[in-house]
């Protein structure tokens, strides 16, 4: 596992090395578009730029994430299911601290994981996928996003995503600046400095329509790559791969649209919550990878031996591709495990998931739950706290308690 | 002077012996700790079950008075497990023995519909399902762990270092399930 986590944290740099001397490249540009000889300028504001973004998103990206997402953090009480499930997975695969839980009340189901490190890690599903999902599958999703938080992925990815939205905003300005502005300064000063100076202003332009583009493919191609890794690593935490390529195939299956997500967090969750459903994507465009193809990578590990090793050949399998996913350094490192073949019995219908679900939206909405003698349980808006109300069944009155019960 | 040059080699190479035995030797430590660390893991989950087994039985009982057999069984595998002192493996058989008599407490539920309709009960079964899981998951990273010192300590050239300072192999935390090695009976 360290293996893995160290040629992650290798791969991940050398990305984060590119990215920044994009960033820095592309400063440079639109500071020489807007005034000539103002390259250096363009470099130092990029600078500045970056590293305030990426001081934010240090110390309160999850919270901004968790927030646009509309997440309510939740207790083992609203929803012992879900909690004891990422309990489960916290000792699985011997993360020491468990992440906080969060749910997000949207019908489409879906998750995803964020934070900085291993103890300050965040896992987020939508009351959809609780509804959805049997225990097993809901085990693999969940698997797979404490594989994310394991790997080190959040914080990369969050880096990274820091990176290219600095890269996007400056040539942003640089193109709007020169569209509307720019115009009168560019004639005068290219006439100055003749041949070598419209050259330099051409290539800058060039750059800074294209560095956005390259970033952000980038960006998708490492975001590809670590989905894969964590199937991979969901797959040998739950023993049971057929878990997470259920949870898949529903959640793919699904045409809910998932309102809360955004083309910045997109990249985050399980599956592509902005895929479009006729799935006219290109291939590089892809912030993850096909979800038939993760599904019949899982499946074609069902019931046999575990390892990255037999999740690596597989991928090669169905895939048809010679370069695998898994890095080097760590397939001879992991043992190989035995499977589970049969699935956990799960005795809760799909009402009783939807009721354990909203009852679990409504004690986060301070709700009282009052229990009549007659077996109804009335659910009480907290504008009624403090009042009696009358039992609709049998008359019986039932006191609201006062708030800060 | 020439001999003052091959000693200078010598005193190089013994300092790098040296410095690889210290760091084989601390490899070894990391490996024994992560191994004692999962024992505790699972030793949590194992006292979270002693704890939550005593409210079952007097929620069962409530519904199911005729039973006596099976909650004497129940509460006669706890007592056991909870006294073991001795080897994993024992208590792998203790915990093993306990885990069959809980099943057959659960499968009794069946036969009522109104205690598997009490939400007391429910929660419960959720609670011990649960802690279930969290052993088997627990015993999961137990065994790779004790798998990877295992590993070092036997395997060249860590082993000579084991040896010298008394390291010992782990032993593995083995579950056994009778129905998974007896063929299923089918009976018309």
């Amino acid at each position: 596992m360290f293996e893995l986590i160290r040629a992650n944290n290798r791969r991940a740099a050398v990305l984060v090395a590119a990215m920044a001397a994009l960033l820095f490249v592309t400063g440079y540009a639109v500071g020489e578009v807007l005034a000539p000889g103002g390259g250096l300028l363009g470099t130092a504001v990029a600078l500045v730029v970056w590293l305030g973004m990426t001081a934010t998103s240090w110390f309160a990206g999850d919270k901004i994430v968790l927030g646009l997402s509309r997440a309510r953090k939740i207790e083992k009480k609203d929803h012992p299911v879900l909690w004891n499930v990422v309990e489960e997975m916290c000792v699985a695969s011997g993360l020491a601290k468990m992440p906080d839980v969060y749910i997000i009340d949207e019908d489409a189901p879906n998750a995803f994981a964020t934070g900085r490190d291993k103890d300050h890690a965040a896992v987020a599903v939508t009351a959809g996928l609780l509804e959805t999902l049997t225990r097993d599958e809901l085990q693999g999703v969940v698997a797979h996003e404490l594989a994310h938080v394991n790997n080190r992925d959040v914080l990369y990815m969050t880096l990274v995503g820091v990176m290219l939205g600095s890269i996007v905003v400056l040539a942003d300005v640089g193109t709007r600046v020169l569209w509307y502005g720019g115009g009168r300064r560019r004639t005068s000063s290219s006439s100055d400095r003749g041949g070598s100076g419209a050259l330099i202003a051409v290539v800058a332009i060039v750059l800074m329509i294209a560095a956005p583009i390259v970033a952000q493919l980038m960006y998708f191609a490492i975001s590809r790559r670590r989905e894969y890794l964590a199937d991979a690593c969901g797959a040998v935490y739950t023993r049971y791969p057929e878990g997470l390529a259920g949870a898949l195939e529903k959640i793919a299956g699904s045409t809910t649209p998932l309102h809360v997500a955004t083309r910045a967090t997109a990249p985050m969750y399980i599956v592509n919550p902005l895929r479009s459903l006729k799935g006219g994507m290109s291939a590089l465009a892809r912030t993850h990878p096909p979800t038939e193809e993760r599904v019949r990578i899982l499946r074609s590990l069902a019931g046999g031996p575990l390892s990255m090793q037999r999740y690596e050949s597989a991928f090669r399998q169905v895939t048809g591709r010679a370069v695998g996913v898994v890095p080097a350094g760590s397939l001879a490192a992991l043992e190989e495990v035995a499977a589970r073949r049969e699935p956990t019995p799960d005795s809760r219908s799909r009402t009783e998931r939807v009721r354990e679900t909203t009852d679990a939206l409504w004690q986060l909405q301070r709700f009282a739950f009052l229990a009549c003698a007659c077996g109804t349980t009335l659910k009480v808006p907290p504008v009624y706290r403090g009042r009696t109300i009358p039992c609709p069944h049998c008359d019986t009155p039932l006191t609201s308690p006062a708030a800060g019960d | 002077m020439f001999g003052g040059f091959f000693f200078l080699i010598f005193l190089g190479l013994m300092a790098a012996v040296v410095v690889w035995v210290i760091g084989l030797y601390n490899g070894l430590v990391r490996l024994k700790n992560g191994v004692e660390n999962a024992w505790s893991q699972i030793d949590v989950q194992l006292k979270r079950r002693y704890d939550l087994i005593p409210n079952l039985v007097e929620t069962v009982k409530g519904y199911a008075k005729h039973e006596r057999e099976t909650f004497d069984a129940v509460v006669k595998a706890r007592q056991q497990a909870i006294n073991i002192t001795g080897s994993v493996a024992d208590q792998a058989k203790a915990e093993n023995m306990l885990t069959q008599t809980l099943r057959s407490l659960f499968a009794l539920a069946e036969a009522y519909p109104d205690l598997k309709a009490n939400q007391n009960f429910l929660a419960l079964q959720e609670e011990l399902a649960s802690t279930e899981n969290k052993i088997s998951f627990s015993r999961q990273f137990y065994n790779d762990s004790a798998l990877k010192l295992n590993n070092k300590v036997e395997m060249f050239p860590s082993n000579i270092v084991a040896n010298m300072f008394n390291f010992a192999k782990a032993e593995f935390f083995e579950i056994e399930e009778p129905e998974a090695r007896e063929a299923p009976k089918v009976s018309f």
